[in-house]
């Protein structure tokens, strides 16, 4: 049977951001109204049944996580919707955000309604502003139209929808750093416990809820639970958006259903269409950046969270970075880290410190002056860093340096050796610049 | 800055961060247009919050003199009713706001790797020669300045390159050249947006 989008099927009509078409196409708002016809418990129980991932990186169930959200205080609540999308690979949010903004400020609206919150903070990244742009235009007409504000419905309920802009921090997307972030501090995390559903926002219960993940929550409310559950695999129900990008003749996003392959995704016509001509596939990162690589032997997989999982990494953001034979794994790891570099915010010593000690044996790898002995040390800082930070974000900085190591030992040992590149592209750069300052 | 005991220490090529001072610049406040914006942001945050809208406000004082001032901060600062220094601790941290001035147009460059793997490497290096200047320079007429983010969030359309608040998408190296004259002739026109048209707008690339 092929499958029909939910989330992204309307996206290429040139009308497709504006109220009119959301109305016509996607029963416009009918969620929002049938859940409030529910208790925000009931939603709550609805969500939970659908099983719900988030679809931020985590995977974590979206109904627990509302479920978590303290009831009983005399604080106010918020749902800050993650649009700070900035894992490299991934721009599935961009494109709902840009050409479907309705379904986000319907998810938040239910969202809010679900754990009794009367403010939703959409936390874009300072870069989106031509999203942006659209969110707020089309939040305007949401409230006109009376989806949002005071009395919704005639239900009593009242719901505020904000766009927050970011100003460039990867760091900013880690749900306690961006509601630093919201309180006008740097982005930098917190330490867990208390999760946000207890103090977050204001020190207030909050729910950090990733765009596409609030983007399912209409659809679910309108269709059923069962309706959701039966679109995907086991515990990895629903439409999921993938993003494809790298050597494949048509990157982009597609919705598809988690049975569907890595293979199918990268060489079905209906999705990347392939291989570039004469390109010869090599490696694939499934998931962002920050996950393990898989190999050939893995491509059968279904793009799942838990079969990814099984096969050695992650689904992640589902940002498909399709790697040919050209790529040099020392350059990609090295590639990596300058981002990983950059973007560290600094808290946590061994990610501060230790990222920039592997970009700068990286670099000497990779040009040719490194030693034998430099290889384990990689090896040594990144398990250095890997589980000794506050976040995630030590993690996804060591994944490359050992993730690459663990595949493709033989192309350090082979930089060292020969003393140089063994694997230069036409693709980068002719005179690399090594010195970057910031 | 300490090192690891194994990493040999070569001042040439490991370099200390060096603590920059803003410009001290003349005097600063919010125009009384930017003024009106600013307090209707502010009303987004519960009352006592207000210091949720600093990076709104930096924005606003960015936008005005094209680059943040210690002057603008100690403005912005009394906005938001906080320290100068809660202020610098925030601009120091996010990479949208500039403490020294930079160009009409500010040539932003995704170097992360889906958009390296399409040639973005080539891109900074063919930008670079046909303005005659490195990455992190503005050229001397003060038109453009060249720069190297981190990833944009737009891989199926790599290279991407965002220019102010604009995107221009699937530049290759080979057409550098022509995008620089093209800036220079036609402005904002130049840029191909972001993955589709708006209505009414002409007809942008298709979405894949």
């Amino acid at each position: 049977m092929a499958y029909e989008p939910v989330l992204v099927k309307h996206v290429a009509e040139p009308n497709a951001y504006t109220l009119d078409s959301y109305l016509k196409h996607q029963r416009g708002y009918e969620g929002l109204r049938k859940a409030l016809t529910f208790t925000p418990n009931d939603i709550i129980e609805q969500v939970k049944a659908s099983g719900l991932r988030g679809r931020g990186g985590a995977g974590f169930p979206t109904g627990l996580k509302w479920q978590f959200v303290l009831k009983d205080t005399p604080k106010p609540k918020y749902i800050a919707c993650n649009a700070d999308e900035s894992e490299p690979g991934t721009f599935k949010d961009h494109v709902l955000m840009e050409r479907n903004p309705h379904l986000l400020i319907e998810g938040c609206a239910i969202g809010c309604y679900a754990i009794g919150a009367k403010v939703a903070y959409i936390y874009i990244r300072g870069e989106f502003y031509h999203v942006q742009e659209i969110l707020e235009a089309e939040i305007e007409k949401a409230y006109a139209a009376g989806y949002l504000g005071k009395n919704i419905f005639g239900s009593g309920f009242n719901c505020d929808v904000y766009v927050h802009r970011g100003a460039g921090a990867y760091e900013a997307g880690e749900e306690t750093a961006l509601i630093e972030s919201l309180e006008g501090k740097r982005a930098q995390p917190r330490l867990k416990p208390p999760f946000p559903a207890v103090a977050g926002l204001y020190q207030c219960p909050t729910a950090v809820n990733n765009v596409e993940t609030l983007c399912n929550v209409p659809p679910i409310v309108l269709n059923g639970p069962e309706w959701f559950t039966g679109l995907g695999p086991d515990k990895n129900g629903g439409p999921k958006l993938f993003c494809v990008s790298g050597h494949v003749k048509r990157p982009g996003v597609y919705e598809a259903s988690m049975h569907t392959t890595l293979r199918q995704l990268i060489y079905d016509e209906q999705y990347a269409g392939g291989m570039l001509d004469g390109r010869t596939f090599k490696a694939i990162i499934p998931g962002g950046s920050s996950v393990p690589l898989l190999l050939e032997a893995h491509l059968d997989t279904p793009a799942s969270f838990d079969d990814i999982q099984k096969a050695g990494s992650l689904l992640g953001s589902a940002g498909l970075i399709v790697l040919d034979d050209s790529v040099c794994m020392v350059w990609l790891a090295m590639n990596l880290l300058h981002f990983y570099r950059h973007e560290s915010c600094g808290k946590c010593t061994p990610c501060r410190e230790g990222g920039d000690w592997l970009y700068k044996l990286l670099q000497r790898v990779e040009r040719g002056e490194g030693q034998e002995k430099d290889i384990d040390l990689l090896f040594g800082v990144a398990n250095n860093i890997l589980g000794k930070t506050l976040c995630a974000f030590g993690d996804a900085a060591a994944t490359p340096v050992l993730t690459t190591l663990k595949l493709f030992r033989a192309e350090y040992e082979a930089h060292v050796r020969e003393g140089r590149c063994t694997i230069p592209a036409e693709w980068r750069a002719k005179q690399p610049v090594f010195a970057h300052a910031h | 800055m300490s090192f690891h005991p194994e990493m040999e220490y070569a001042p040439a090529r490991f370099h200390r961060s060096a603590r920059t001072l803003a410009e001290p610049g003349g005097d600063f406040t919010f125009t009384p247009e930017n003024q009106a914006r600013f307090d209707a942001n502010v009303a987004r945050y519960p009352a006592d919050q207000r210091k949720s809208a600093i990076l709104y406000a930096l924005y606003l004082a960015q936008q005005q003199q094209g680059y943040l001032t210690a002057a603008a901060m100690r403005h912005v600062a009394s906005q938001i009713r906080c320290t100068a220094a809660e202020v610098e601790d925030v601009v120091s941290y996010y990479t949208m706001f500039y403490t020294r001035p930079v160009g009409k147009y500010v040539l932003n460059v995704c170097r992360t790797l889906s958009c390296a793997l399409r040639g973005a490497e080539r891109v900074t290096e063919e930008l670079s020669a046909a303005l005659g200047v490195k990455p992190g320079e503005t050229d001397p007429t003060g038109t453009f300045t060249l720069m190297e983010v981190e990833c944009l969030g737009a891989c199926d359309r790599a290279p991407v390159v965002m220019v102010n608040d604009d995107w221009h998408e699937q530049l290759s190296p080979q057409d550098c050249a022509a995008f620089i004259d093209d800036i220079k002739s036609r402005g904002r026109a130049a840029f191909t947006g972001c993955h589709l048209h708006k209505e009414g707008e002409p007809q942008g690339p298709p979405l894949r």
